[in-house]
């Protein structure tokens, strides 16, 4: 008999991948320039950690997923559009900024308060995912102090497959440095995942899903209240768009060891 | 003769109403859900390319009151209107779904971008419409959104003599230049003294339909009385009994022929007692209801145009204010219009219209558009901007004479695909925007009275709404505005003129006509300029190399090559990466389909090819039909109109279908 779970799956927005980014400075410290109007995507790690909830939830009856997302609500809102097809869930929404520039102790602070409030939470189901990194936040700490602030020791990070034994027991696949992985197991919840790609194919839109999971979003969103997140006590340094060089070729019948070589050529500069 | 007078549209719009049902059943076609052959019945030849053979699947079923196809300005007026009438004052439903019993009025809106900015295209409009709707509106609560400052009127002489020009043209040229000591001519444009009151937009406002789009989406979600669901393509009308009975989304986890693959989904039927289409000029429901339905005798839509945009930041020492406003014309060809306008923080919005009555084999847009950024008058100004946004679309131009039935049993037409466009002040946006809230207004009324959505309910709910509104009314003095094009540019603007003056009364004679009517073959467009062999030969090298052969011969016959500076002047494959941040998401079939294949090999022009805002449609190596990329598509729609191959049995079509598809354009500042 599977063991139900309740999944809290940790995920803020980012600027859509295709947009053009330009840091300034804000009144309130560093910021990007048309914040607000760069569409917005739920944060890419997040998503496949939002998926792999979604799959384990399915096949483990009695289940229930949870977002926990600290967003500007309006930017939030319409990401929900996009995203609440995908798989069900309860968003539990927090309004604050999402521009990257925060501090990881003080998000992961407000977002284990979050958790911690959802009602009927039973510490002895609970998985705390999140994706291992941030399109928007390098610092791949959030979701360690998450855990540690909710009194979770079996964490793993830069997961890539996990795998529920008969015995409730739980397998997990890390990511280790030379494109290797590391076979863990423990008892079972409570954990936390902090996710890589993992395996699954973005699920096709449902409408149904849709309906459904909008009963919960727009309430989630009303509820919503704000978070300080000022990043006190931080100091940027300096804040610089990543240089790039851009080159367009359209080749046809190429080898790709070929291609491979030429893309070192032009890397180099050779 | 005017074309319909106020008081005379009424009538005909009665008798329209009075007549509607029987003369329905002639223009019948056979719906695509229900046929493989895309033509009429006699002709037997079979299409290799039409839609797979439908396998026997089951297909999940929602049910809601209310359906909507497409989130452009036509049903952001409908939802917004509609949804402040859901409710009564202290919060409780006013009205009770009749698909679940006890709930509130289900209303969803399916939006086939990956967003509800996405797709779309920046606007400067009188904005009556919008005001109406909202009265306390204020520029800055939208951004990229500004009140129309000042305006001009340019005329662009040619400065580099590689356009096409008439003779009179020439000479009114010639004139303009020898005179330019004392008329108001600088940097090879004049300045026409005063704009015609039916072209002003003076008062009006200036504004990303992106942003807008956003802006209005996020009200109406936070509002919970009606949902709208973007990335989620309709595939067609469920048609029943010759009633619309819903939509079908588009089947997900397929091949690119539609075929079935790992994670095959079949799309859902979403049943609804109205399905609210406004899907605009080339979207798929849309044109499959035309398709079943046929247009209202004597109307077609054959004028169209690509309208292709770029919204760039300005340099620091730009002269140009927020709220300016160029039209211009003239250049690079006669037949091409261009506007620029400037929202505050020196970002601009620039683009050019190529109509489907300019007669080139190679009308490419975006070439065209970076000679008219070059234009010295504009290049002053745009000498050192950089690009960051970039689009095109199809502008449905034929205005109220292509408008197809606009109500039927269970479905309702609006928006630019509904015919609203007012093809004399060149605005659509705000009048979409006003056909939802008609719509809107009249499907209160029925819930009201508890009517069923009903053929006669609507047009007597809806339509006569219509009939009765300034969109209307305007649209029915604008009707014959820009037959004269159909003559020359010259004429054109005669016939605009007149048509602007007398109130419809007058305009210059024209017949529009069917692409494969009109357009010239390539040897005879570039005779005298590249001889035939010349032309055959540099078409060849282009198709080897699987690209199109317009930049080629535009170079031969006198066209400059464009002076790439990496920042506005680049490639159109980098304005696809850098402005329009072009996707497309696997798991989901074609849109562009090429129906017959032995047309395309009999096809001289393959103009399909030369317009392809994104080159997504190139030479295909080693076969006649072209090769379609959908990961460059943009869903501007110019391949839909711009096929010079009619379709066998149905000659307003042509041998390309534009289905419902995902992806694309992923900026919102457009």
């Amino acid at each position: 008999m599977s063991t139900p779970y309740q999944i809290v799956v940790c995920g803020s927005i980012v600027p859509d991948p295709l947009q053009t980014l330009e840091p300034v400075a804000g009144p309130a410290g560093p910021a990007l320039k048309n914040e607000m109007m760069l569409p917005a995507v739920l944060d890419p790690w997040a998503w496949h950690a939002l998926f792999e909830a979604a799959h384990l939830a399915k096949g483990a009856p009695g289940s229930k997923v949870w977002l926990v997302s600290i967003a500007p609500k309006a930017k939030l809102q319409q990401v929900m559009m996009t995203v609440a097809q995908k798989a069900p869930f309860e968003l539990v929404a927090v309004d604050g900024p999402s521009s990257g520039f925060t501090e990881a102790a003080e998000a992961a602070a407000i977002l284990a308060d979050a958790i911690k409030a959802i009602p009927g939470l039973d510490m002895k189901k609970l998985l705390v995912f999140g994706g291992w990194e941030s399109a928007s936040r390098g610092a791949g700490a959030t979701m360690q102090i998450i855990g540690e602030r909710l009194g979770i020791t079996d964490q793993f990070q830069g997961v890539d497959k996990l795998t529920v034994a008969a015995d409730g027991s739980l397998e997990i696949l890390e990511r280790i440095e030379g494109g290797k992985h590391q076979v863990s197991k423990c008892a079972g919840a409570p954990a936390v995942l902090g996710w890589a790609t993992g395996n699954l194919p973005d699920p096709p839109n449902n409408p149904q899903t849709g309906m459904m999971n909008m009963r919960t979003i727009m309430p989630a969103l009303q509820r919503a209240k704000p978070a300080k997140l000022a990043a006190e006590g931080v100091k940027f340094v300096s804040v610089t768009q990543p240089s790039q060089r851009r080159g367009t070729k359209i080749v046809k019948d190429t080898s790709p060891d070929e291609i491979a070589k030429e893309i070192v050529s032009w890397i180099t500069g050779e | 003769m005017p074309s319909c007078f106020a008081g005379l549209e009424k009538e005909i719009g009665l008798k329209r109403l009075l007549e509607s049902g029987p003369e329905r059943r002639l223009h019948l076609r056979p719906p695509r859900m229900t046929t493989t052959v895309p033509c009429d019945n006699a002709f037997s030849m079979t299409a290799p390319n039409t839609e797979p053979q439908q396998p026997a699947v089951e297909r999940q079923r929602m049910d809601v009151d209310i359906v909507c196809v497409g989130f452009g300005p036509a049903n952001a007026g409908f939802l917004t209107t509609l949804a402040r009438q859901l409710n009564n004052p202290d919060g409780t439903p006013r009205f009770e779904s009749a698909v679940a019993p006890g709930m509130p009025t289900r209303v969803i809106c399916y939006e086939r971008a990956d967003d509800i900015g996405f797709g779309v295209s920046g606007v400067v409009t009188r904005a009556r419409a919008i005001r109406a709707t909202f009265p306390d509106f204020k520029p800055d609560q939208v951004p990229m959104c500004a009140p129309v400052k000042d305006e001009k009127v340019l005329y662009l002489l040619d400065p580099i003599g590689a356009s096409r020009r008439s003779a009179t043209l020439r000479f009114g040229d010639a004139v303009i230049r020898a005179l330019k000591w004392m008329l108001p001519v600088e940097r090879e444009a004049l300045d026409l003294p005063c704009i015609p009151p039916f072209l002003s937009k003076h008062n009006g406002l200036l504004f990303s339909l992106g942003q807008f789009n956003q802006w209005v989406g996020q009200q109406l979600m936070a509002g919970g009385a009606v949902q709208v669901w973007p990335s989620t393509p309709v595939a067609e009308p469920i048609i029943e009994n010759e009633s619309v009975a819903g939509v079908r989304l588009l089947d997900q986890g397929a091949d690119k022929r539609g075929e079935p693959v790992a994670g095959f989904m079949p799309g859902m039927d979403i049943r609804a007692a109205l399905t609210v289409v406004g899907d605009g000029p080339v979207g798929g429901v849309g044109s499959q209801l035309d398709h079943h339905f046929g247009l209202p005798p004597g109307n077609h839509a054959r004028d169209w145009a690509v309208g292709m945009k770029m919204v760039v930041n300005l340099r620091e020492d730009c002269e140009l204010k927020p709220g300016m406003v160029y039209h211009t014309f003239g250049y690079p060809e006669p037949e091409i219009f261009g506007f620029l306008y400037v929202y505050p923080d020196r970002v601009a919005s620039l683009g050019i219209f190529v109509p489907s009555w300019f007669d080139s084999p190679v009308r490419t847009s975006y070439r065209y558009l970076q000679h008219w950024i070059l234009h010295p008058y504009l290049w002053r100004h745009l000498e050192g901007a950089t690009l960051r946004s970039w689009g095109a679309k199809t502008l449905q131009e034929s205005g109220r004479r292509g408008e197809p039935w606009l109500a039927g049993n269970g479905y309702a037409r609006i928006g630019e695909g509904s015919g609203s466009t007012n093809v004399l002040t060149g605005s659509g946006v705000d009048e979409a925007w006003q056909t939802g809230v008609l719509l809107a207004e009249g499907v209160v009324e029925l819930l009201k009275e508890k009517k069923p959505f009903t053929r006669e309910n609507l047009e007597a709910a809806y339509v006569k709404r219509r009939r009765a509104n300034w969109v209307d009314v305007e649209n029915c003095i604008a009707e014959k505005s820009r037959d004269g094009f159909q003559r020359g540019v010259v004429t054109g603007l005669i016939g605009m003129f007149l048509a602007g003056i007398s109130k419809g009364k007058l305009a210059a004679p024209g017949k529009p006509l069917r692409p494969h009517e009109r357009l010239p073959r390539l040897e005879d467009y570039y005779r005298g300029k590249i001889p035939a062999g010349e032309i055959a030969k540099i078409r060849a090298e282009c198709a080897a190399k699987g690209t199109s052969a317009h930049a080629a011969l535009m170079e031969r016959a006198g066209w400059p090559a464009i002076p790439y500076d990496g920042k506005l002047l680049v490639s159109q494959q980098d304005a696809l990466l850098m402005g329009g941040k072009v996707r497309a998401p696997a798991g989901y079939a074609d849109h562009v389909v090429f129906l017959y294949p032995h047309l395309c090999e009999q096809c001289g022009t393959k103009l399909c090819i030369e317009v392809c805002s994104g080159q997504a449609i190139t030479p295909s190596p080693g076969g006649s039909v072209p090769a379609f990329d959908r990961e460059k598509c943009i869903h501007c729609g110019a391949c839909l109109w711009n096929c010079a191959q009619p379709l066998p049995g149905s000659p307003d079509r042509t041998n390309i279908e534009f289905r419902a598809g995902t992806g694309g354009l992923h900026s919102a500042e457009n």
